[in-house]
């Protein structure tokens, strides 16, 4: 069940939590992530959907939780990574069919393993908590499918 | 940069550096807890859970604002019908490709460049979510 230890798994959330939580307690935000999607495509795309006013204020903040994401995995990669930097063999066909259901699934249903995993079931929220199943259950089914198709890795 | 920023700044390398110390920009072993090989994840999702619903309902309690921001409140999304079929959608991407949002993009950072792939698409999937809005 755990092949490599529940001690890496804990500390990295303990950090995650501490970095959300930090961002909360100083500035009431929730730090989520799969929003950076529609408040970004807001600078280009004139529709409602993309001009909704909550998009033009968080807009600018979350691309600096973007950046600030992506500076500290460049940390973690030059300092502790044991590996150093790494790429996936997951294959490019994979990546991209997946990434439009994520970018379409997040966006319909209002968050992602982020804004309801963790801010919403921090918030006791029971939206976030049947979300949190549904993705959680169809994940481990499709993963499974995929395995008993032969598909690696 | 204000400050909010800065601190949005600073919480997002907390946030990139935990999540690659607990390995989810390796897509790998996100899809070897949903093949329920390796069941870490919970520990990562649940330890950031822990922590934040003690920022989110404890935190508040003492301090009346967040000094850089208007006011506390937790995050209660609305259920309806989307949140469970949009759930089921990204399911079915996370157990295809092993990436989410968050740790797709901590993955640029630890120079697991074939995101950048997944990620394109799922501004895409984001896109034709804002066209079929008919709100």
């Amino acid at each position: 069940m755990f092949p490599l230890g529940i001690t890496p798994y804990l500390i990295g959330g303990i950090v995650v939590g501490l970095g959300v939580g930090l961002i909360f307690i100083l500035t009431g935000l929730h730090a989520t992530q799969s929003s950076i999607f529609t408040t970004t495509l807001s600078w280009f795309l004139k529709s409602r959907h993309f001009q909704k006013q909550s998009n033009l204020e968080e807009r600018t903040w979350r691309l600096y939780l973007a950046i600030g994401i992506i500076i500290g995995a460049l940390i973690y990669s030059l300092t502790l990574s044991p590996t150093g930097f790494w790429t996936t063999a997951v294959p490019l066909w994979r990546l991209a069919l997946g990434g439009l259901l994520i970018g379409f699934g997040t966006r319909l249903s209002g968050g992602c393993t982020s804004g309801h995993g963790i801010s919403g079931l921090a918030s006791l929220s029971t939206t976030s908590l049947y979300a949190v199943m549904v993705f959680m259950g169809v994940g481990i089914v499709t993963a499974n499918l995929l395995h008993l198709l032969g598909v690696a890795p | 940069m204000n400050k909010q920023q800065l601190i949005v700044l600073l919480g997002g390398i907390l946030f990139g550096f935990g999540l690659s110390y607990s390995g989810m920009t390796k897509q790998e072993i996100v899809l070897s807890f949903l093949k329920l090989q390796d069941l870490g994840l919970i520990f990562v999702m649940g330890g950031a859970a822990a922590v934040t619903f003690f920022a989110v309902n404890v935190v508040p309690k003492y301090v009346k604002k967040p000094h850089y921001g208007a006011a506390f409140k937790p995050r209660r999304a609305t259920f309806s019908r989307n949140v469970i079929i949009g759930a089921a959608i990204f399911g079915v991407g996370w157990g295809l490709s092993g990436q989410c949002p968050g740790s797709a993009v901590a993955s640029l950072g630890t120079g697991n460049l074939p995101v950048l792939v997944g990620l394109a698409f799922m501004f895409i999937g984001a896109y034709f979510r804002g066209l079929l809005d008919k709100g």
